[in-house]
């Protein structure tokens, strides 16, 4: 019975969530403004003391500026999700007679939606400041498909924060260190520059390799291992959040 | 069984080794207004939650509306409305755009018309542009309630629906839950303010410690006692009864009363 009226209730929870994106200027200006700043940033003030070996080196950049706009974006998730179980409204939403999977997805669902169009911004702002790719359709839709896949692993670690936090500081606490990650890899300078500590870790974190995959599909290069270091990361990612956000789920918002 | 919109038989909820509810049994009447009353930690939440299926009961049954919490929670669901604790409406969005959002939620075939009924029954047609973050506290229960009453549900769960209300937005309440009462709907309302569940109840359950140790009508209550005894007080204003004078609520006052 629950499950005719899934895409319906979903069609609801997602139109919800959307327009609380479109109506907080901060969401909008954080997730899609900040990379863009950071982008003028790095190719205009820092761009040119940067040796990346690339020639253009806003190409070589792309990359970590779209995953760090994911996760500024999922920060924000996992936020709406601490409101909603904060304020009762998934216990207003699981007592009425509606699909329940279709709340939590729904906010995963925006997660996905509300970074597609913030990456679509940036890649239209930086194809203005001159990023030029060689790929074609399909490297481009692998592009598309890691990007997707890196979203629904960093959503499911935001959900973690958003369903288990007792604070809001606490929400933002866990996922601030994500924006960090593409900083400690190969996103900005290649990691051969760094000291051996910080270098093993850049070279063996995921952004690494999942920047490195991004790149290589971008510009025609062959992705050798790193596109399934990439892919390994993000499923194993999405598996091991998702278990823990669910137990959270079943904690917090089911008093099981 | 007809007459009956809530019956529970030995219900009992343990979270780690703490024992919530020790075996709670209720029926309430169709139509009656329901008071659950206890201190905090007593378990009140608790057994609205088992009612209104978000939480399930380690043992014991219970039947909302006439359907098993257990066995069949959508039918049970689509009987009721809880209004929980906190004021569940969504702060970004309008009160027409929430009663509107929940409308669909409960697949009615005129969500808009609906949405509308409502403000203009709760007095919120006013405020209906407004986003509800920035509406009074009494004005947000006013919408959490209007939401809970959308699709006309036949039993309806009040956890603590005056709690951190003031006392114009409390009297206006309680004004609505009798209303609501009037309708043919059954409340069940929980509360630790004995003057609420005085005021508004047909039938007053007292949860103590996870058991129901008493369950009966007002007067029957005042009857476990011993006799009224008269004696001459010199009855002083309350504060209530200052405040809403000087805050010219005088006809609140004798409603109140």
């Amino acid at each position: 019975m629950e499950a005719t009226y899934f895409s319906s209730d979903m069609g609801v929870m997602i139109g919800r969530s959307m327009r609380h994106i479109f109506r907080s200027i901060d969401t909008i200006i954080k997730v899609a403004l900040m990379p863009i700043l950071y982008m003028l940033l790095f190719v205009y003030v820092f761009g040119g003391a940067i040796q990346s070996g690339a020639g253009n080196y806003l190409n070589y950049l792309l990359p970590g500026i779209l995953l760090m706009a994911i996760a500024s974006g999922v920060a924000y998730t996992g936020y709406r999700l601490f409101l909603d179980v904060q304020r009762g409204i998934f216990e207003r939403f699981h007592s009425m007679p509606i699909a329940h999977s279709a709340v939590l997805w729904g906010h995963v669902l925006t997660s996905l939606l509300s970074t597609g169009i913030s990456l679509i911004v940036i890649v239209l702002v930086a194809l203005v400041m001159g990023f030029r790719s060689s790929a074609g359709v399909l490297p481009w839709l692998a592009v598309i498909g890691i990007l997707a896949l890196f979203t629904l692993a960093l959503t499911w670690i935001a959900a973690i924060a958003g369903l288990s936090a007792r604070s809001i500081d606490g929400v933002s606490a866990f996922s601030y260190p994500l924006i960090f990650l593409p900083l400690i890899s190969s996103a900005f300078v290649p990691t051969k520059t760094m000291p051996p500590v910080v270098r093993v870790f850049a070279e063996n974190q995921p952004v690494t390799s999942i920047v490195n995959a991004l790149r290589a599909l971008l510009t025609n290069q062959p992705v050798g291992n790193d596109i399934w270091i990439a892919l390994a990361w993000c499923v194993g990612i999405i598996a091991v959040a998702l278990f823990f956000a669910m137990r959270a789920y079943r904690r917090r918002v089911l008093g099981r | 069984m007809t007459d009956s919109a809530i019956t529970t038989k030995g219900l009992k909820k343990s979270y780690g080794k703490t024992e919530v509810l020790k075996g709670v049994d209720l029926d309430v009447r169709r139509g009656e207004i329901f008071a659950l009353l206890g201190s905090n930690g007593a378990g009140k939440t608790t057994t609205i939650k088992i009612l209104v299926t978000l939480s399930r009961p380690d043992c014991g049954t219970a039947l909302v509306g006439g359907f098993d919490v257990l066995k069949s929670p959508g039918d049970v669901r689509r009987s009721i409305s809880l209004t929980g604790q906190f004021t569940a409406v969504d702060e970004m969005l309008t009160g027409r755009e929430n009663l509107h959002m929940i409308a669909r939620l409960r697949h009615l075939d005129n969500p808009a018309g609906v949405a509308e009924g409502l403000l203009e029954r709760f007095g919120l047609t006013g405020a209906a542009a407004h986003r509800a973050g920035t509406y009074s506290g009494g004005m947000k229960r006013r919408l959490d309630l209007a939401m809970s009453l959308v699709g006309m549900p036949s039993v309806i769960f009040l956890d603590e629906p005056t709690a951190g209300l003031d006392p114009e937005a409390r009297l206006e309440v309680w004004e609505m839950v009798r209303e609501l009462a009037k309708g043919g709907t059954t409340v069940f309302l929980t509360t630790q303010y004995l003057d609420e569940a005085e005021k508004l109840a047909n039938r007053i359950a007292i949860l103590h410690d996870g058991r129901i140790i008493a369950d009966a009508t007002l007067s029957e209550l005042k009857k476990l006692l011993p006799p009224a005894k008269v004696e001459y007080v010199e009855k002083q204003p309350t504060l209530e009864e200052i405040f809403l004078h000087m805050t010219g609520k005088e006809a609140a006052r004798k409603e109140a009363r």
